[in-house]
């Protein structure tokens, strides 16, 4: 019974591993398989800010900055400073890690609409940065990195090598989130969402919670970032726009909150209709609006959520209309 | 052997509304103390202020013979207090099990981890279990506190502020909107609460505060009318003047 219950649990995950394993095969090309891993870069982003709007009901709007601060750090270092691709990863990590732990010390003085804004200007502040101080980051023009590394003999530079590379990351860091989810410290970051007087009064350190989730979000993040700049070999403030980190919070939102699955799906929808419908869609933007406006409207709780609620109803309904006979 | 709470001058100020007014209170290790006063005396606004919910104006607040006042709600929790409210704050879309063990990880000290899933520390299950037992709340573990029954919510409260073991126990109008069974059966529960745990209590059912309560005190317009045994504030014509308003 419980063997059967642990198997159909991770019947999904087997899925979306055996899906990501043949994509390639399916894609008619390299221009798909860049897409592919795209998506997964951008659903990283999105779960890592699932960890603050899901888990800890913090709507943040400084997302897109740990994708942008870590790419900058890894394309500066390696570009620039010609640090090798390791060491420049691990700095990349270890900057919006860092990144994260100082916001979090600011937006958590305040929470709500408090909280919104200041993430809201912590990260016009560091596209700001990017944009003016141009002597560092290249400003508009920005910086370019000149190849994608070689790890053992692997070479990240053709599309295939760099889609498994992609979502081999992907999946671990789904995996740890999910265990993330169904720990002690998931548990105490929901409940300083629901009840945050009632978990001090139980003795839970509310702050020192809600910084820690900072903290693993910006570092989940941020290996987004990285995989940004490998990805495209390009970073410019355009990553860090207030319209990036509002598309991140979107696809969080679309997709549910709170679930591991919501972000990855909003992640997909997004960036399928910015990167394909787009080619075909001059006004793709209001094929993205009209999208939001219907999930707002008959699945507020995203999609994930309320696709789970109707095929709920729906056997329920079923059940009921059996029973008679 | 010092005082388990002692409140010096402690006084609370909105603006210009003062909520309590210079209360001085002493409550003894093992004591049952009942506060009674009528609506709008301070009584909760005290509670408050002894959890540090709220900061006191100005006064001193000890636990234990030491000075809290300063100290954040978590900091008082750590010294052994704990606390049930009037208006139930639960995690309603949890189990009445994972309330519990909630209470119990809010006691553990160091950093909780992201790896191990919460199911597999038997231990937190096993103590959370036991607290609801004694509650008798154990056949409900499972349910979602949104799917139970007020009465049970009341006694959830009372569970999770007793798994955390504390050494003071606020009880926040325990018997509030109870049907007469499950008010026995709260009074019952309270009867069984060890002595090592000192309680102080805000009720207004009189029948059950009285018979629990060793020492009272009336607070009016946010300050301490009258403190004694149980005998001396109900003889005392004051009581009845704050209450009855004659």
């Amino acid at each position: 019974m419980s063997l059967r219950c642990s198997a159909a649990r991770s019947l999904p995950a087997l899925g979306l591993v055996l899906l990501l394993a043949v994509l390639p095969f399916i894609l008619p090309g390299p221009f798909y398989i860049a897409i592919a891993h795209q998506i997964l870069i951008y659903a990283l982003l999105a779960l890592s800010l699932d960890i603050l709007v899901g888990h800890g009901g913090m709507i943040s709007l400084a997302q897109a900055a740990f994708l942008g601060v870590p790419a900058y750090v890894y394309v500066g270092l390696s570009a620039r400073a010609g640090l090798s691709p390791l060491p420049a990863a691990l700095s990349a990590l270890a900057a919006g890690t860092a990144l994260a732990g100082l916001f979090g010390v600011l937006a958590l003085r305040a929470r709500g609409l408090g909280f919104l804004m200041i993430t809201l200007a912590l990260g016009q502040v560091v596209w700001g940065l990017a944009y003016r101080w141009v002597d560092l980051t290249g400003g508009d023009n920005g910086m370019r990195l000149s190849a994608r590394p070689r790890p053992f003999g692997l070479d990240l530079g053709r599309p295939i090598p760099f889609y498994y590379f992609v979502s081999v990351i992907f999946l671990a860091a789904l995996f740890f989130l999910r265990r993330f989810a169904r720990s002690a410290f998931g548990a105490s970051l929901r409940g300083t969402r629901d009840q945050p007087r009632r978990m001090a009064m139980l003795g839970h350190h509310v702050f020192r919670i809600r910084w820690l989730a900072f903290i693993y979000s910006g570092f989940l993040g941020s290996i987004a970032g990285v995989l940004f700049a490998l990805s495209f070999r390009f970073i410019s403030p355009q990553t860090m726009t207030l319209q990036q980190a509002a598309e991140v919070l979107l696809m969080v939102i679309l997709g549910g909150p709170g679930t591991l699955a919501g972000p990855l799906i909003g992640a997909v929808i997004i960036t399928l209709v910015k990167t394909v419908v787009s080619s075909y869609v001059a006004r793709w933007y209001t094929v993205l609006g009209l999208i939001f406006i219907g999930v707002e409207l008959f699945l507020p709780e995203g999609l994930v959520p309320g696709f789970a609620r109707l095929r709920r109803r729906l056997g329920a309904a079923l059940l009921a209309r059996r029973r008679p006979a | 052997m010092s005082a388990a709470l002692e409140l010096r001058g402690v006084s609370k100020r909105f603006g210009g509304l003062v909520a309590t007014r210079e209360i001085s209170l002493s409550v003894m290790p093992g004591e049952r103390h009942l506060l009674i006063g009528p609506n709008g005396a301070g009584k909760t606004t005290l509670f408050n202020l002894i959890t540090g919910d709220l900061a006191a104006t100005s006064g001193a607040i000890y636990l234990f013979g030491a000075d809290v006042t300063r100290l954040s709600t978590r900091a008082r929790v750590h010294r052994g207090l704990a606390r049930t409210y009037q208006v139930l704050t639960l995690f309603p879309h949890e189990t009445l099990l994972h309330n519990v063990v909630l209470a119990l990880l809010g006691m553990e000290r160091g950093l909780h981890g992201v790896w191990r899933p919460l199911s597999r520390r038997i231990e937190l299950t096993e103590r959370a279990l036991s607290a609801l037992t004694a509650v008798g709340l154990a056949p409900s573990a499972h349910r979602i506190v949104g799917e139970t029954a007020y009465g049970e919510r009341r006694r959830l409260e009372l569970a999770m502020a007793l798994a955390q073991e504390p050494r003071l126990l606020l009880l926040d109008e325990p018997l509030a909107g109870l049907s007469r069974e499950e008010r026995e059966r709260v009074r019952s529960l309270l009867e069984k609460i060890p002595r090592s745990v000192t309680v102080v209590m805000i009720e207004h059912d009189m029948d059950a505060a009285l018979a629990f309560a060793e020492r009272i005190t009336l607070l009016d317009r946010g300050a301490v009318a009258l403190c004694g045994t149980r005998a001396e504030v109900a003889a005392d014509p004051r009581t009845r003047e704050v209450y009855l308003g004659v």
